[in-house]
């Protein structure tokens, strides 16, 4: 039996900056990771359509517009809508300090933030996965 | 029937989700899986869609798939990209071209990565078309890694292959070597709304000219995503190639093929599995290997023994 992980890389809401997801999702290839890439500009429903459909165990959300406490909380709710608890969320992008608590209270296992090195985000994801 | 398998047949999509991991990952609870579904296939017509990559495979099946919506049909997509030889790892983007279709509850698609098979498929490629045929999918479209000349296993399993392709790729030469260029069912000239054109499907017609005449003559469509053009046309010809292949019994034939490769692939699967159990086959090698190093026994000899007794 092999199991790999695999891990949606989504991008919300209107924001047209996809360098850093990008780079976040070559990373987790070359780590041993199934990638998959959203593209831009998804909506909550669309992207936990998608988590369903690819029955990923991770959802990552990259988002740099400021609009995170409402797209990445919507995500999240969602996905325990549909009973996917077992799927590790994580955050990153331009999200503030003082809004990480209440993202974490919401869900979201973790949020890096710019110049976070990307191993850490490997291995983070390695250590945590649910599933 | 388990429960998975209930809900599987159902269309249930974390159900199905979950049922295509499992035979992603080789677990043991699929196989019981696929033995209670195998009855409820055989439905779904099944199109392969191939061609070098960067030729528009991703939005052509966008492009097929709203068609296909239109008339009430539910669509399956099983998109292929490369696994790394290296890291192992994959980065499945082909669904970018196809997030429009995510929310709607009659298409499922599903991102797989090639996991070391050669060919342009991916191996558990048999059961996820079981699946999602079982789970009531009126198409599955299947599209392969971005292929070169000769990946060419598509055929083994889709009722109609297109091979895509784009205009530009090279003189009429290239038309006629083997490999890929013989397994069209349809010919698409993709991005005809670049030029050259013309000039791609002039080389394609003479080609199929030197063929000479044959009952089924494959057509050729110029489309173009961009500029919406060609995509009535091309599912037209899919659908007069379903008549033919039922017309001309080509149809079950095409069926015969596929399961007998998929019957291979299975015990092909296992019989790695057992190979490469380096534990086991450690042990089974053992004892011939004093042997050998006392010039008793030759290691080819001795390779003939130990599959002799593995095949027995």
């Amino acid at each position: 039996m092999i199991k790999k992980i695999r891990v949606l890389v989504a991008k919300p809401g209107l924001d047209g900056h996809d360098r850093g997801a990008k780079i976040v999702a070559r990373a987790l290839r070359d780590a041993g990771m199934e990638v998959v890439y959203t593209g831009l500009h998804q909506t909550a429903q669309q992207i936990v359509n998608t988590a369903i459909q690819e029955d990923v165990d991770v959802v990552g959300l990259s988002l740099l517009s400021g609009a995170h406490m409402t797209l990445f909380i919507d995500v999240a709710l969602l996905l325990k809508e549909k009973q996917m608890d077992d799927v590790l969320i994580v955050g990153g992008g331009i999200i503030p300090q003082q809004d990480v608590p209440g993202l974490k209270k919401a869900g979201i296992a973790e949020v890096f933030g710019p110049g976070t090195p990307v191993e850490d985000i490997v291995s983070y994801i390695k250590k945590n996965v649910k599933r | 029937m388990s429960e998975l398998s209930a809900k599987v047949i159902a269309g249930d999509p974390r159900s199905i989700g979950r049922l295509i991991t499992l035979v992603e990952n080789d677990a043991p609870e699929a196989v019981e899986a696929m033995k209670q579904i195998h009855r409820y296939t055989g439905q779904a017509q099944i199109i392969g869609v191939t061609g070098v990559m960067g030729s528009g495979k991703s939005s052509l099946i966008f492009e097929l798939a709203l068609v296909f919506r239109a008339e009430g049909k539910k669509v399956g997509i099983i998109a292929i990209d490369p696994t790394s030889p290296f890291s192992g790892g994959a980065l499945l983007g082909d669904r970018i071209r196809m997030m429009d279709l995510s929310t709607d509850s009659g298409v499922f698609i599903r991102s797989m990565g090639t996991r070391g098979m050669m060919g342009g498929l991916t191996s558990a490629l048999y059961d996820v078309v079981e699946i999602l045929d079982a789970a009531g999918m009126n198409v599955i479209i299947i599209e392969t890694v971005g292929v070169g000349q000769d990946e060419v296993d598509i055929v083994k399993i889709a009722d109609t292959t297109l091979v895509v392709l784009i205009p530009g790729l090279g003189d009429s030469v290239q038309t006629i070597k083997a490999g890929l260029m013989e397994i069209a069912d349809i010919f698409v000239v993709n991005k005809a709304d670049k030029p050259g054109v013309e000039q791609t499907v002039a080389e394609l017609e003479s080609m199929l000219d030197l063929v000479g005449h044959t009952e089924y003559r494959t057509p050729i469509v110029a489309t173009s995503v961009k500029e919406k053009k060609g995509i009535q046309l091309l599912t037209s010809k899919i659908a007069e190639h379903q008549e033919y292949l039922k017309k001309s019994k080509t149809f079950d034939t095409r069926r015969r093929q596929r399961y007998e490769a998929e019957l291979i692939e299975i015990i092909r699967k296992r019989l790695m599995d057992f190979i490469f159990d380096e534990k086991k086959l450690k042990k089974t090698v053992d004892c011939c290997i004093d042997q050998i190093s006392k010039k008793e026994l030759d290691p080819y000899t001795a390779a003939d023994e130990i599959l002799g007794k593995i095949l027995k």
